[in-house]
Order: C-alpha cells, then sequence, then structure tokens
C-alpha cells in the first residue's frame, strides 16, 4: 500500500478523532495512540483502560481522553508523534518497530513528552539503544526467554535443542533464550537453522520429524515469531519431547486464558468492550494506559511533569492482575511485572519460579537487571 | 514424649473453648465445610452454589448467607438441616456481602459491573443500587446503620454512601486493590487493607480522612509477596488481625499505636479470617495449601490446621 499523502494522513487521523475522542472537559488527562497498520489489537486495550481510567477518575474529577494515530505501512512516526505533540498530548502509547520508536523518541526528546512502548519486545530498546522518554509495559525478549528458562530449569528440562527461524526477529529471541540458558544453567546441546525451500517434496510436517533427530535433549526450544512452523513441532518431534519458546510452551505478558487474580474482571471487562480475547499487546496497552491514569489518580493532579514523576517514582506501583505488582525499573524503562507461562488452553507456571534468588526482589530475576548496566542513557 | 505435651497443651487449649460451630466456602469445591472449632475437626462438607466465597450469618446464627459468585446469586443455607432454603436476588457475580444491623438489609458487591446491590432479605427483593468504581468488593456498614462504605478494588478508593438513600457521600482513596472494610464497635475508625498496595489503612469514620497507613515487613519474604485481605479486630478492639495472603502469615496490630507486634505463620495464602464469638479463636482460611489455620487469641499461637476443600476463601463462626 502506497504511503498516504499528509492530507489524506491528517484527514484519517481526525476521522479517528472524532470517533474516538468525547468532548474534553477542562482538567483532563490525555493520552495518545500511535501504532503502525490496521487492526485493533492493542488500541482495544489501551481504550478499556482509558475506559477504567474514567470510572475511577470521576470520583476525583478527572477525565482521560484517547486520541489515536494509525500510520499506514511505512507511515512516518515522527510526523505521526508531531500530530499528538501538537494537541499538547504527553503520554503517547506506542505500537511501532523499534526502528520507528526510536525516531519518535529522539524527535521528541526534547518536547517532555513520553513514549511508552507496548509493542516492542526488542532487547535493544531496553539496551544499547535505550532511550530516556522511553517505557516499555511490553516484556522484552529477555523477560520472556527467561521465565520460560525458570520454568523449564526448575523441571530439569535443562537440555535444549534450538531450532532458528530466518527472520531478524527469530535471531533476536533465540539470542535471548542463550543468554536465558546461560543465566539459569540450562545446556543447548545443538542449534539447528529451520530453512524453508521451494522443494515440492518437503513440508513443515516432515522437516520436523527430521530438524529434531540425532542429538539427545529434553526440550525442543523454537525461535519462530511468525509463525512459520514452530506450530507443526508441536507433538511432532522425532523423540517425544516437549515444545516450547514461541510455540508450543511459551512465556507471555497476558494470555487469553489467564483467570487468577483478579484476572477473570479484566478479562470480562475486555470481551464485553472489544468482542474478542485480550491478547498480550491488549494488555501491554492497557498497563500503560492504566499506568498513567494511576500516576494521576495517586498524585492528585493532571499536570504531565508530576505524572511522570509518580509514574517513575520509587514507590509507584500498579496492580495488572499477576499476583504482584507492576513498576518501572528506573535503569531501563522496563515495566517489572510476572511472565505466564502456558498454552493456549492453560497458564501453567507463572515466572518468577520460587528459587531464582534476587537481592531487590526476584521480579527482576526477569531481564536485563541494574548491575549490567546495559542502557548507558540512563547511566 | 514431646509430641504428648503438645496434644496435652492442645486439649488444655481446648477446653477453655465453648461448642462453636465454624463454617467455611470452599471456592473451587463448591461447598462449605463445617468445623467444631472444639475438636477442631471438619464434620461435614455441604455441596453448595458455583464458586462460594463471601459468607455471612444471620444475627439469630439460625441462617448462612452464600455469595455463590459463578451462580450469580445469594444463597441462603438453614443451619439445623444444611440446606439451601431459598436464594436472594445478587444482581452479577456477587462476591462480598455485609448485613446492616436491623438485619434485614443485605449490602452486596456485584464484583462484574461497578455496583452494590442492596436487598431486602425478607420481601426478597432488590432495595437500590449504587454505582461504585471498578470491582467492587468489601463491603461494610457502620454500627449505627447510618453509613455504608464500599472499596473498589482496581479504582482503589472507599466510597461512602448513606445506607438508606443509597446517595453517595464521599470517596477516599487508599492503596492498590482494596479488599477488605471494616469498623470497629463504635464506628468511630474503618479499617480497609490493600492487597497490592501491601498497606492497611486507618481511617477517621466521621472525616472520611485517613489517619494512618500500615505497612508491615516480613524477614525473608519480599514486600510485594504482602498482600492483605482479610482483617478482624478483638472483642475488646485492643488487637487487629491482618491476613497477609502469600506472605502466609496473620499480622497482629496492637490498635491503640497502631504498630505490628506478632507475625503468626499460617498456610499458604492466607485470605480471609473470622474470630470465635468467644473471641477465644481465630480461624484462617488458606486458599493455596487447602486448609484453616485456629489460632489461639491469648496466646498468640497457631494451634492446628484443619485440611478443608480447595481454595477455602470466606469463614464464618456461631456459638
Amino acid at each position: 500500500m502506497p504511503q498516504l499523502s499528509t492530507p489524506a494522513r491528517a484527514i484519517l487521523a481526525i476521522v479517528m478523532l472524532l470517533a474516538a475522542t468525547p468532548a474534553a472537559p477542562a482538567a483532563d488527562i490525555r493520552l495518545g495512540w500511535l501504532a503502525t497498520g490496521s487492526g485493533d489489537e492493542g488500541l482495544d486495550g489501551l481504550k478499556l483502560a482509558v475506559a477504567d481510567d474514567n470510572a475511577s477518575g470521576r470520583f476525583l474529577g478527572q477525565a482521560y481522553t484517547l486520541e489515536p494515530v494509525i500510520l499506514p505501512p511505512g507511515g512516518d512516526a515522527v510526523a505521526g508523534l508531531k500530530q499528538l505533540a501538537d494537541k499538547a498530548i504527553r503520554f503517547v502509547v506506542a505500537d511501532l518497530p523499534a526502528a520507528d520508536l526510536i525516531r519518535a523518541a529522539d524527535a521528541a526528546a526534547a518536547t517532555g513528552l513520553v513514549l511508552i512502548d507496548a509493542g516492542a519486545a526488542d532487547d535493544s530498546l531496553r539496551e544499547g539503544e535505550c532511550r530516556r522518554n522511553l517505557l516499555h509495559t511490553r516484556p522484552s525478549r529477555a523477560m520472556l526467554a527467561d521465565g520460560l528458562a525458570q520454568v523449564l530449569v526448575r523441571k530439569s528440562w535443562k537440555s535444549w535443542l534450538l531450532v532458528v527461524g530466518p527472520e531478524p526477529a527469530d535471531r533476536l529471541y533465540a539470542a535471548a533464550i542463550r543468554r536465558a540458558a546461560a543465566k539459569f544453567g540450562a545446556r543447548i546441546v545443538a542449534e539447528r537453522p529451520w530453512t524453508y525451500t521451494r522443494d515440492a517434496q518437503r513440508t513443515a510436517e516432515g522437516e520436523s520429524v527430521a530438524l529434531t533427530q540425532g542429538v539427545s535433549y529434553d526440550v525442543v526450544v523454537v525461535a519462530d515469531e511468525a509463525g512459520a512452523f514452530g506450530d507443526s513441532m508441536v507433538f511432532n518431534t522425532w523423540e517425544p519431547r516437549p515444545v516450547a519458546g514461541t510455540q508450543g510452551l511459551t512465556a507471555s505478558a497476558w494470555s487469553p486464558v489467564h483467570d487468577q487474580w483478579g484476572a477473570t474482571q479484566v478479562q470480562n471487562r475486555f470481551r464485553a468492550q472489544a468482542g474478542r480475547a485480550m491478547t498480550e499487546r491488549d494488555f501491554a496497552a492497557w498497563a500503560a494506559g492504566r499506568a498513567v491514569g494511576e500516576a494521576a489518580m495517586r498524585g492528585r493532579t493532571s499536570d504531565p511533569a508530576r505524572i511522570e514523576a509518580a509514574m517513575r517514582g520509587s514507590d509507584f506501583t500498579l496492580a495488572v492482575f499477576k499476583g504482584r505488582a507492576a513498576s518501572f525499573r528506573p535503569w531501563d524503562g522496563q515495566l517489572r511485572q510476572p511472565i505466564l507461562v502456558g498454552w493456549a488452553r492453560a497458564v501453567v507456571a507463572v515466572a518468577p519460579q520460587e528459587g531464582f534468588l534476587h537481592p531487590f526482589t526476584d521480579l527482576d530475576t526477569l531481564g536485563s537487571d541494574q548491575g549490567e548496566k546495559k542502557c548507558a542513557a540512563r547511566q | 514424649m514431646r509430641r504428648a505435651a503438645v496434644m496435652m497443651v492442645a486439649m488444655l487449649a481446648a477446653g477453655g473453648v465453648r461448642a462453636q460451630t465454624a463454617y467455611v466456602s470452599n471456592e473451587k469445591d463448591d461447598t462449605i465445610s463445617v468445623i467444631d472449632v472444639k475438636s477442631m475437626t471438619v464434620t461435614q462438607t455441604v455441596k453448595v452454589g458455583r464458586r462460594p466465597r463471601g459468607i455471612t450469618l444471620t444475627p439469630d446464627f439460625k441462617q448462612l448467607y452464600i455469595c455463590a459468585s459463578d451462580s450469580d446469586t445469594i444463597q441462603v443455607m438453614d443451619l439445623a438441616t444444611l440446606k439451601i432454603v431459598h436464594d436472594l436476588p445478587s444482581g452479577e457475580d456477587p462476591e462480598q456481602f455485609t448485613l446492616h444491623p436491623d438485619g434485614r438489609r443485605l449490602y452486596v458487591a456485584n464484583e462484574n459491573n461497578n455496583v452494590v446491590t442492596v436487598i431486602d432479605t425478607q420481601t426478597r427483593r432488590v432495595i437500590g443500587q449504587v454505582d461504585v468504581g471498578i470491582e467492587p468488593e468489601g463491603m461494610a456498614v457502620s454500627p449505627d446503620g447510618k453509613v455504608a462504605v464500599n472499596t473498589s478494588e482496581t479504582t482503589n478508593m472507599v466510597h461512602w454512601f448513606d445506607a438508606d438513600k443509597l446517595t453517595l457521600l464521599d470517596n477516599t482513596l487508599v492503596g492498590s486493590r482494596p479488599r477488605f472494610a471494616l469498623f470497629d464497635k463504635e464506628g468511630r475508625t474503618l479499617w480497609v487493607t490493600a492487597e497490592v498496595g501491601g498497606t492497611v489503612h486507618v481511617i477517621d469514620a466521621a472525616t472520611h480522612k485517613e489517619r494512618q497507613t500500615i505497612s508491615f515487613a516480613i524477614p525473608g519474604i519480599p514486600k510485594d509477596k504482602i498482600q492483605p485481605v482479610g482483617l478482624r479486630l478483638s472483642n475488646d478492639g485492643k488487637l487487629a488481625f491482618v491476613a497477609l495472603g502469600p506472605a502466609n502469615h496473620v499480622a497482629v496490630i496492637d490498635t491503640a499505636s497502631l504498630k505490628v507486634v506478632k507475625y503468626l505463620l499460617v498456610g499458604r495464602r492466607v485470605w480471609h479470617l473470622a474470630l470465635t464469638p468467644d473471641g477465644s479463636r481465630l480461624l484462617a482460611t488458606n486458599g493455596v495449601s487447602g486448609d484453616v489455620s485456629v489460632i489461639d487469641t491469648e496466646r498468640m499461637e497457631v494451634l492446628k490446621s484443619i485440611p478443608v476443600g480447595r481454595y477455602p476463601w470466606g469463614v464464618a463462626i456461631r456459638p
């Protein structure tokens, strides 16, 4: 699809604003949504957060509004962000590819605008390419891999066969898995690339069996973010072994079947509003919108600078229906939170698992830790 | 030898307790466990509606009201026969409730649709509803019957409303995920637990302003695993007992100094509490370990844990 001309984009944005924004009262708190492509995933989560914020904020005289800007594929994230900034929006929840997110964050560096990343799991955004005006509610790949690794290691399924897809994202996921294995004492006994060829005699089903032969392991860990082959590997290995990683037993921030710690209530609210189940992206956007609301309500303020300070404060906590309070890590802006580990029909474990100790909080056994000092912008 | 001594102590301790009966709702089993407090044993297990959570006794101790959350109803159990005699209209997903001092009006928190429903238990009709914050949970009515409060878990507030007119009076912001509210006997102070905040809030009932926030610290337990839920005040009002959820402890607070004086180790994910009418025993439901801890309130010791059903939630005790 060709990139829309600027007027067309502006019209698109205005239409969306009209659709989503009620009349703004005086003391309001405005949230923006900036994403690429179509679809309501993520945006529906943020809509629920704004509804939740309003349901609570009305008792304090606060009103929350949402202004979405949805870019066409390949659209200019900086221009999209400017549209929101021009409306004096200081909190923008984003679901953008890492490169776009960094360009947007850099463009907004001097404006005091805070970008909350609810889409990109890239570790680089929390480490080498981190930015001071970026917060992350979506767990990083390292957090997900660490959560999965804790569950596998605790079961003593410590020897892994790693099968890696061809996409750049697959390589990033595989890197997080390697790091988690080293961190928690698992061993990658062999690593095999998944290569797709146009040979008509080869099928994903057949490849799985062939790829999992000739080596002894406890678990096959697949790195297949696009879903090209991982699903067909489940129940389809040479030896009877479980599959984990991006398919099979997976780690995630949220699951439609998660029902512990009051999650049923938020799942029901989401389903009533969106008419579908709440996904990980919806959850990350919901958490971003709620974090702003929580900080504004705790501080009884609509002043963006004070809201931001409260959100980043060491005593800030957010209830996220996962049994532990979430909060932002000062060293990389990542929301520390429990990770759910399970499959399509059940959450079977929650990380951090018992026994993985940490001097401050075991939630920081997941992902990049303070002592690693990987985010130079925040040192 | 030591075991014999322990048993004797236990027997002596039990000797001072009158016959009292405890009822425990088992959330995952859809049952009520009946416990003889004196012998500390389960005498009967009764099947009830789906996902029973909050339970409360009528003032005459003849009936037990049960929030059967997934059946969207409140069941009324006759305690002489242990049979469900009828249902009350409850609104959707009732979780906790409280009886007005008049013994007639029941105030129910409907977790799924952000309202409190008030039911006349005699006519079995809904009298009215009050809009509150998201995920209403804790319910309490002041001893003089004039003011009712509700806590909303995601809005993080105490909503104060006129118990008769059902009009909202005020809102007090408290810690994250407030779960339970209780007035002291004089109606001067409201106690509220905040599960995710990890705090107990002591609020002046006249001004609706917080007097003090109480925090907890247990060596070896991460702070965010200390999640206060159930709370009870001793009959003389001098002590407050707080169930700390996955911290697996009950905190004992001196209500004069508002300081924690002791932590008692109980079962896993301790949820709600009830005192025996004579005040000598405190029962605590442990959700994950599926048992009830019996605490001697004079010695401040845990005497026994009684296995019940899966995910015990609420507890109520009659003479």
